[in-house]
């Protein structure tokens, strides 16, 4: 009696073994990993969202050659270890077709590898350069370069007659990567780091900090972190009259950091895509239909303001559907059809992918923003 | 010399925030002789429910209600996971006010989001700040500072000198002692959640324009202010903020 109720067991769980994935074959599995909560919560909620809202959208018009997305979002907390133990998860167990994320560069760097291994196809959502320089053959990543950032910021300070900065960064992945490039393209652009400090994530208050920065009399302040502390810093940099130039990184792009920082984000400058400007741009700017839908679809549905980084996951769905209705749902071919995409119109700019870059933007995908009555704008040159 | 005192106030900042989360730690150690590390929770619960608060009411009635809403907490927490304990040891007890710290974290998450917010500045803006010996100071740390030195002032008269702080202070010297004498210890433990709840609250709304608040704010400052805490020798609220502004002037000097 026993051993026949066990085969009956047996033969269910057979049959439920063989119908599971029968059934999966006919969704698309996308996995994202993503900082929803956590000192990352910035970048990652709206990525969150985003994806979300974007897959229902896609699902509702019928899917992708006919197949429904099914999107599994794992939230890391921006924690490298739940990044690695959530990446194996999707790659061994739940076998996805690609991972969307994760938000943050550290935990970009911690899982490359593994999707190298996975041979899973990996858009990460973070901006360090290292995640494509070197090339990896399944790593994409959709937010411009930190390098491009530095870059431009710099061509900035050369156009304002800046020099001597004093250079703040976070113990961050995102902050390391940004202080390393700063550290490099400093020289070739004529610019002298007087004052280079490394503050705690979840730093409190950074007002010894600006004052090592004012006692080193430098011509600007150029901070670089996505925390909290980037409004925590510029604030306490004006409450104790350091009255230079404030450079922020791209990371600053989300309006609640100006918010928390209130009087003191006015005039802070930083590089970021052109979504925030959006209401800016020309008719003629080959992104403003893309990034005006994206704006509106966002801010009706959360009732919150869009920010870059929702953007940046926008850019990795739609890049990978894109790809997925060029050349079917093969892992390879879709891999050679992300790595050949030219003209590709996102959020963060117009996207050329090569076999030597797994990016596809340019430093024109930058504009410099500033802020004025506590709203994104485009410098005025 | 303008900027030793420029540093000397970024120092006295760190140090008052740091003190202000010490005091709580101590007030529950006193009465129970453990240490409650859900008490920077109570601190980010402060922060939260102040903002909320403040958009329905006027700063000083949001930040009234806040402390008093906290204090309910404190007291709810304490009656369902400590007073029905049987003979706890204290490492149990330990063990729990972390588990209750990661509790309150996770329902802070689902209550409110992961956004960063903050009290507005009690008086000026952002960018104001005073000018002292040279030195630019902001005026809500000088509220932080006040609001510090009158909670030690306060809490050294009450455990000295009133009939209820040194029944507190009976039960943890000797908590049996205590009851032959005709004390009701739990009550007195309920007492000192009470208190530290409502402590770490007012912390919570005078530091949030400063740090910001957001639902894992409380960890960070609970382990700045443990330090400080045991620094300054357990139980001692003057000495906690002694020891915290010794704490935040070195950290500041050494940057």
């Amino acid at each position: 009696m026993r051993v026949a109720k066990l085969f009956v067991l047996a033969v269910f769980l057979m049959i439920a073994l063989t119908v599971a994935p029968a059934a999966a074959k006919d969704t698309i599995k996308v996995g994202a990993i993503l900082g929803v909560t956590g000192p990352a919560s910035f970048l990652g909620a709206p990525e969150a969202k985003t994806l979300e809202m974007l897959v229902d959208d896609i699902n509702k018009k019928g899917g992708v050659k006919g197949k429904k997305i099914e999107l599994i979002i794992k939230d890391s907390s921006a924690s490298p270890e739940k990044a690695i133990s959530f990446a194996k998860q999707l790659i061994e167990e739940d076998k996805v077709f690609a991972i969307i994320g994760p938000s943050t560069s550290g935990e970009t760097m911690k899982i490359k590898n593994i999707a190298e291994e996975g041979k899973t196809i990996l858009l990460s959502c973070a901006a360090a350069e290292v995640i494509v320089n070197p090339v990896a053959k399944y790593v994409f990543k959709t937010p411009q370069k930190d390098s491009d950032a530095v870059i431009k910021i710099f061509q900035q300070m050369k156009k304002m007659g800046i020099t001597k900065i004093g250079v703040l960064s976070s113990n961050t992945g995102f902050g390391k990567a940004g202080k390393e490039q700063i550290e490099k393209l400093a020289p070739e652009h004529g610019i002298t780091i007087l004052v280079n400090e490394v503050y705690d994530k979840a730093a409190s208050d950074l007002t010894a900090e600006v004052t090592k920065l004012k006692a080193g009399n430098v011509q600007a302040l150029l901070n670089w972190s996505i925390e909290p502390a980037q409004s925590i810093v510029i604030k306490n940099a004006r409450q104790i009259g350091l009255d230079v130039p404030i450079f922020q990184s791209h990371g600053f792009g989300n309006i609640q950091y100006v918010q928390a920082a209130g009087a003191a984000a006015e005039g802070v400058i930083f590089p970021a895509g052109r979504l925030l400007v959006v209401d800016e741009l020309s008719k003629k700017d080959p992104q403003e239909a893309v990034l005006a839908k994206y704006k509106k679809d966002y801010e009706t549905k959360f009732k919150e303001d869009a920010s870059t980084f929702g953007g940046h996951a926008y850019d990795a769905l739609m890049i990978l559907v894109k790809a997925i209705e060029n050349a079917g749902a093969d892992k390879e071919k879709v891999r050679d059809a992300i790595e050949n995409m030219k003209g590709f119109v996102g959020t963060g700019g117009v996207f050329n992918f090569s076999p030597e870059d797994h990016n596809g933007l340019d430093i024109n995908s930058f504009e410099m923003l500033t802020v004025k009555n506590g709203k994104f704008s485009v410098l005025k040159k | 010399m303008e900027l030793f005192f420029q540093y000397m106030v970024a120092g006295i900042t760190y140090g008052a925030i740091y003190s202000i989360v010490a005091i709580g730690f101590n007030i529950i150690y006193n009465t129970t002789g453990i240490i409650n590390f859900a008490q920077g929770e109570f601190v980010m619960l402060g922060g939260m429910i102040a903002v909320t608060l403040n958009n329905f009411m006027p700063l000083p009635s949001a930040i009234l209600a806040t402390v008093l809403i906290t204090m309910i907490i404190g007291a709810l927490i304490e009656m369902i996971f400590i007073r029905w304990l049987v003979n706890p040891s204290v490492l149990r007890m330990i063990i729990i006010t972390i588990g209750i710290s990661i509790i309150i974290r996770e329902a802070a998450l689902h209550i409110w989001d992961e956004k960063v917010r903050a009290l507005p500045y009690f008086t000026g803006t952002e960018v104001t700040s005073i000018l002292f010996f040279g030195a630019h100071i902001s005026p809500q740390v000088l509220w932080v500072i006040g609001i510090c030195s009158v909670v030690v002032v306060l809490l050294n008269l009450f455990f000295n000198f009133t009939m209820r702080g040194r029944q507190m202070r009976a039960c943890a010297s000797n908590r049996n002692s205590a009851r032959l004498c005709g004390i009701n210890a739990k009550n007195m433990v309920t007492l000192s959640f009470v208190l530290s709840a409502g402590i770490g609250a007012l912390a919570g709304c005078v530091i949030s324009p400063i740090t910001y608040v957001h639902y894992d704010s409380g960890a960070p400052l609970a382990i700045k202010g443990f330090t400080v805490a045991i620094f300054g020798g357990l139980g001692n609220s003057m000495a906690a903020v002694v020891a915290g502004l010794i704490l935040g002037i070195l950290e500041s000097f050494s940057i």
